[in-house]
């Protein structure tokens, strides 16, 4: 019951924050100097034109009166103009992009899996190796193979996303041709292509998260180390294996799930440099795409769309600090 | 010296230790901790290890189990049963630990794993050395242990986090887990100094009645010699990693041979001998008594360093008020020595920083140097503080470790008065002199100083704005005996001198009675008792006092037996 309450209360704050998102998005480009009905108006784009457009766009009203409609379409669906030319776009609507001539909604579930299959993958990548690598690191402390894999983590750490993609690319995809240099097949159509696709940006991404993940585990394991109850559990008779995974590594993982979690939830909605490096249309393709051409609605609703993913993981990390944490369940 | 001092009584010997020495590797030079250590514990005997810090006491009992860090070389010879377990191979020494050596730590609250449940970590302690497959008769198996050790809620407590329980309780259940697997010997490394005296009397009725009734070697490391006067069988006096005295307790308390003995046991401060038939004598509740004599008190005095009248604190935790301090009454007059006792989670520490505006109070009255507290603006309790001089408990945090002493003794000059540098200067000077410190001390950082040394500085920095009320909360638990002896004798030098006011806060009833002109007994944030120190001490009427006089263990085994006796009488009347 307190757990229930406790969700409700934590989703209200999520919503007043998506709120402010969006506000503040609307407000950010209503003050920019472009101006959307112009590039809709058509030649020769007459005051009258001008005018027409702006109320078929929904511009014509204050930023608040546009930040209203786009709300209100969420909940209800929305439509542009009257008569023939009439576009509705149903609910949830995220808006509509008179460029692409699509609703927003339809864009970012096009665009999605390929910026969850890059996300996902990626993530579960460099958790293991992250956290394998900061174990072996730690429990070898001072030793060549934490020194070795220290090395290699501060090379990771200070390595540009785009740099180490490129240079995978110019190795494994044109030297020696062994993986495609970009693109993406749908896992539904073509698995093994699918999979071929995304190693490179996996790794790619995975290099560096990995890095900060060994370095941090590495820290939290040694700090546990020192702990009282780590030196009881080897009082106990434990083998080493047993005092480092379930005592030490249990306490040390505390931390590394709450950045796990918000870096997964930063990511889905949209890894732009990765994307951008392996051609590939996500999420932040479509973004970095709508800001260039100032499609406004598209930008809005995309940005609605990763802080919801944000705000989500937030969440489920809290949820789960809970159960992994007892002394975070009584506070 | 010979290892034949030993009571006659115990004569299967556990555990043999000889010409034990260990040193670590320090930036490539080895630096010898342990030097030439020998003793031998026999089943159903209490050997302590006494010595105060840097003697080598918990070196000597980790190096048993093998648990020294990777920089230490151990030489000469551990055996347990017979068994050397010195370079023995990890599966040998892992067989030891936990199953044949059970160990019980100091600091209950962390010893534990914080994310499994009491009962699992038990349960996981059984598994190692003697598997229970079946589920439910592991489960009974762990309740069993914890129902032997005095915790009748088996169940409840076996399915509580470390968190949800008292250190009392997570100390128990250390115990059950040190005796899980029938351990010849149990290793205590100051298992009752992070606990309250009540409570702690009652871990060591407990250890003590394992010993009887189990026939366990206990290897009690310690620095207190009133635990060592209740419980220890035997006694090896430790100094810089040497043995410098050994033999049966009684001997050793009455007649020590070695002048740090000597020393040691001259520094411990003590209580007076408690008259056993007149504290058990049951006294009826003067609760209301107390209530009335409250409030029949005249007017505080403009002369009060500090007077608090109904004072109450309130804190709100998850929506929910705590009276930490209920509304307690009491006056601290000029240039007296008030002192507060009372246990964990009494509002000791509370009441002294409502006192320094730290915390509002938020009923009755509280006046400071003249000035009304309660209701008064932020401005105003801040300015209260340079009036007031406030000594801590551990005078490693309370120093900025980046600031060098002398700048911190010239702080409170910085910010309540307008003198130059060079009058700073001046008055950090005076005031190392004041409590006999050199004073080129003043360019040193605190890192560079000892516990005691680092403490004096403290006192300094609570004296430079010559404060009418000096607040000390607890400011000689963090320091070994010897050392606790010259800064009490330090502070009721100054404070003679000086004639400030002093409202001293402490668990222990026998530094408060070095100190303290009248006392303050507090419990669950209300006073039960007061008086002049002296008779309080004496002769308490309110049974917590009682209770709270005689569960502290005296450094005399002879006095101790008795107070053992009034307390365990005391408990069953309670």
């Amino acid at each position: 019951m307190r757990i229930a309450r406790y969700i409700a209360f934590r989703l209200l704050g999520v919503v007043i924050v998506l709120l402010v998102v969006t506000a503040i998005t609307y407000v950010i480009f209503y003050l920019l100097p472009s101006n959307p009905a112009q590039l809709s108006c058509g030649k020769p784009c007459t005051p009258e034109n001008l005018a027409r457009a702006k109320e078929y766009l929904g511009l014509n009203l204050p930023w608040y009166g546009q930040l209203w409609e786009f709300l209100k379409g969420i909940v209800v669906g929305r439509s542009f103009g009257a008569g023939t030319g009439t576009i509705v776009c149903s609910a949830p609507c995220l808006g509509y992009s008179f460029q692409l001539s699509t609703p927003v909604t339809e864009l970012i579930l096009t665009h999605f899996p390929v910026t969850a299959s890059i996300a996902v993958g990626a993530a579960v990548l460099w958790l293991v190796t992250g956290v394998l690598g900061g174990t072996i690191a730690a429990v070898r402390r001072g030793k060549g193979a934490d020194k070795a894999i220290m090395t290699v983590a501060i090379a990771g750490v200070s390595a540009p996303a785009y740099l180490v993609g490129m240079l995978l690319i110019l190795l494994f995809g044109f030297r020696l041709g062994w993986l495609p240099t970009g693109g993406y097949e749908p896992l539904t159509e073509d698995p093994v292509g699918w999979f071929l696709h995304l190693i490179l940006p996996w790794c790619a991404l995975a290099f560096i998260s990995a890095a900060v993940y060994a370095r941090l585990t590495r820290g939290e394991l040694l700090e546990q180390f020192g702990q009282d109850y780590v030196r009881t559990a080897r009082a106990k008779g434990l083998t080493e294996r047993v005092v480092v995974v379930r005592h030490g590594l249990r306490n040390a993982l505390i931390p590394v799930v709450t950045i796990f979690g918000l870096d997964l939830g930063t990511l889905l909605g949209g890894a732009v440099i990765t994307e951008r490096v392996f051609s590939m249309q996500g999420i932040g393709s479509l973004l970095i795409t709508a800001i260039g051409t100032l499609d406004l609605q598209v930008v809005v609703g995309v940005t609605l769309f990763s802080a919801i993913l944000i705000a989500v993981a937030n969440v489920i990390v809290d949820i789960v600090y809970g159960i992994i944490d007892p002394r975070v369940r009584a506070a | 010296m010979t290892e034949g001092a030993v009571s006659p009584q115990h004569r299967e010997p556990v555990l043999r230790v000889r010409d034990l020495s260990i040193s670590f590797a320090q930036q490539g030079e080895a630096d010898r901790v342990v030097d030439r250590v020998g003793f031998t514990l026999y089943s159903g005997q209490v050997l302590a290890l006494v010595g105060e810090s840097g003697s080598g006491k918990s070196v000597t009992a980790m190096s048993v189990l093998g648990l020294l860090p990777d920089s230490a070389t151990v030489s000469g010879s551990i055996e347990l049963n017979g068994n050397e377990l010195v370079g023995a191979p990890g599966a040998e020494l892992r067989r030891v630990r936990g199953g044949l050596i059970g160990t019980v730590f100091q600091e209950p609250m962390s010893a534990f794993d914080p994310v499994f449940p009491i009962g699992r970590q038990i349960a996981e302690a059984i598994n190692v050395h003697r598997p229970i497959r079946a589920k439910a008769e592991l489960r009974a198996r762990v309740e069993e242990l914890l129902a032997t050790v005095g915790l009748p809620d088996s169940r409840r407590i076996a399915a509580s986090y470390p968190h949800e329980l008292s250190g009392g309780q997570l100390q128990r259940a250390m115990i059950a887990m040190a005796i899980s697997c029938d351990p010849v010997a149990i290793i205590a490394d100051e298992p009752t100094t992070a606990l309250d005296v009540t409570v702690q009397a009652g871990i060591l009725d407990l250890l003590r009645s394992l010993r009887d009734t189990r026939d366990t070697a206990i290897l009690l490391i310690t620095h207190d010699m009133g635990v060592v006067a209740d419980l220890a069988d035997d006694v090896l006096v430790m100094r810089a990693g040497e043995v410098v005295e050994r033999g049966p307790v009684e001997t050793v308390f009455a007649a020590p041979t070695s002048d740090y003995t000597k020393r040691l046991l001259a520094a411990v401060p003590t209580l007076a001998e408690l008259d056993v038939a007149t504290v058990t004598e049951a006294t009826p509740v003067v609760a209301a008594g107390i209530e009335a004599e409250i409030e029949a008190q005249p007017d505080a005095s403009a002369d009060d360093a500090a007077v608090l009248a109904n004072a109450s604190v309130v804190f709100h935790r998850r929506g929910v008020a705590v009276r930490a301090v209920d509304g307690v009454s009491f006056e601290i007059g000029r240039s007296e020595v008030v002192g507060l006792v009372g246990e964990s989670g009494s509002g000791k520490s509370t009441i002294g920083r409502a006192l320094a505006g730290l915390v509002p109070i938020v009923e009755g009255r509280a006046t400071v140097a003249g000035v009304q507290l309660a209701g008064s603006s932020r401005r105003l309790r801040r300015d209260i503080r340079s009036r007031i001089g406030y000594v801590f408990q551990d005078p490693a945090s309370s120093l900025n470790p980046r600031n060098r002493v002398g700048d911190s003794i010239a702080e409170p000059l910085m910010v309540h008065t307008g003198m130059s540098r060079a009058e700073r200067a001046d008055r950090v000077s005076d005031l190392l002199r004041q409590v006999s410190l050199p004073l080129d001390f003043a360019e040193r950082y605190p890192h560079e100083l000892s516990g005691g040394q680092r403490q004096r500085v403290a006192i300094a920095r609570a004296l430079a704005l010559e404060p009418r009320l000096l607040i000390a909360d607890e400011p000689t638990s963090a320091l070994d005996v010897s050392v606790q002896a010259s800064v009490l004798d330090l502070l009721q030098e100054l404070q003679r001198r000086l004639g400030f006011a002093c409202l001293f806060i402490s668990h222990d009833l026998a530094v408060v009675r070095r100190l303290a002109d009248s006392v303050v007994v507090l419990r669950d944030g209300r006073v039960v008792e007061r008086g002049d120190a002296a008779s309080v001490l004496a002769a308490p009427s309110d049974p917590y006092t009682k209770r709270l006089l005689a569960a502290a263990p005296v450094a005399d085994p002879e006095a101790q037996t008795a107070r053992r006796e009034a307390w365990r009488l005391l408990e069953e009347i309670a």
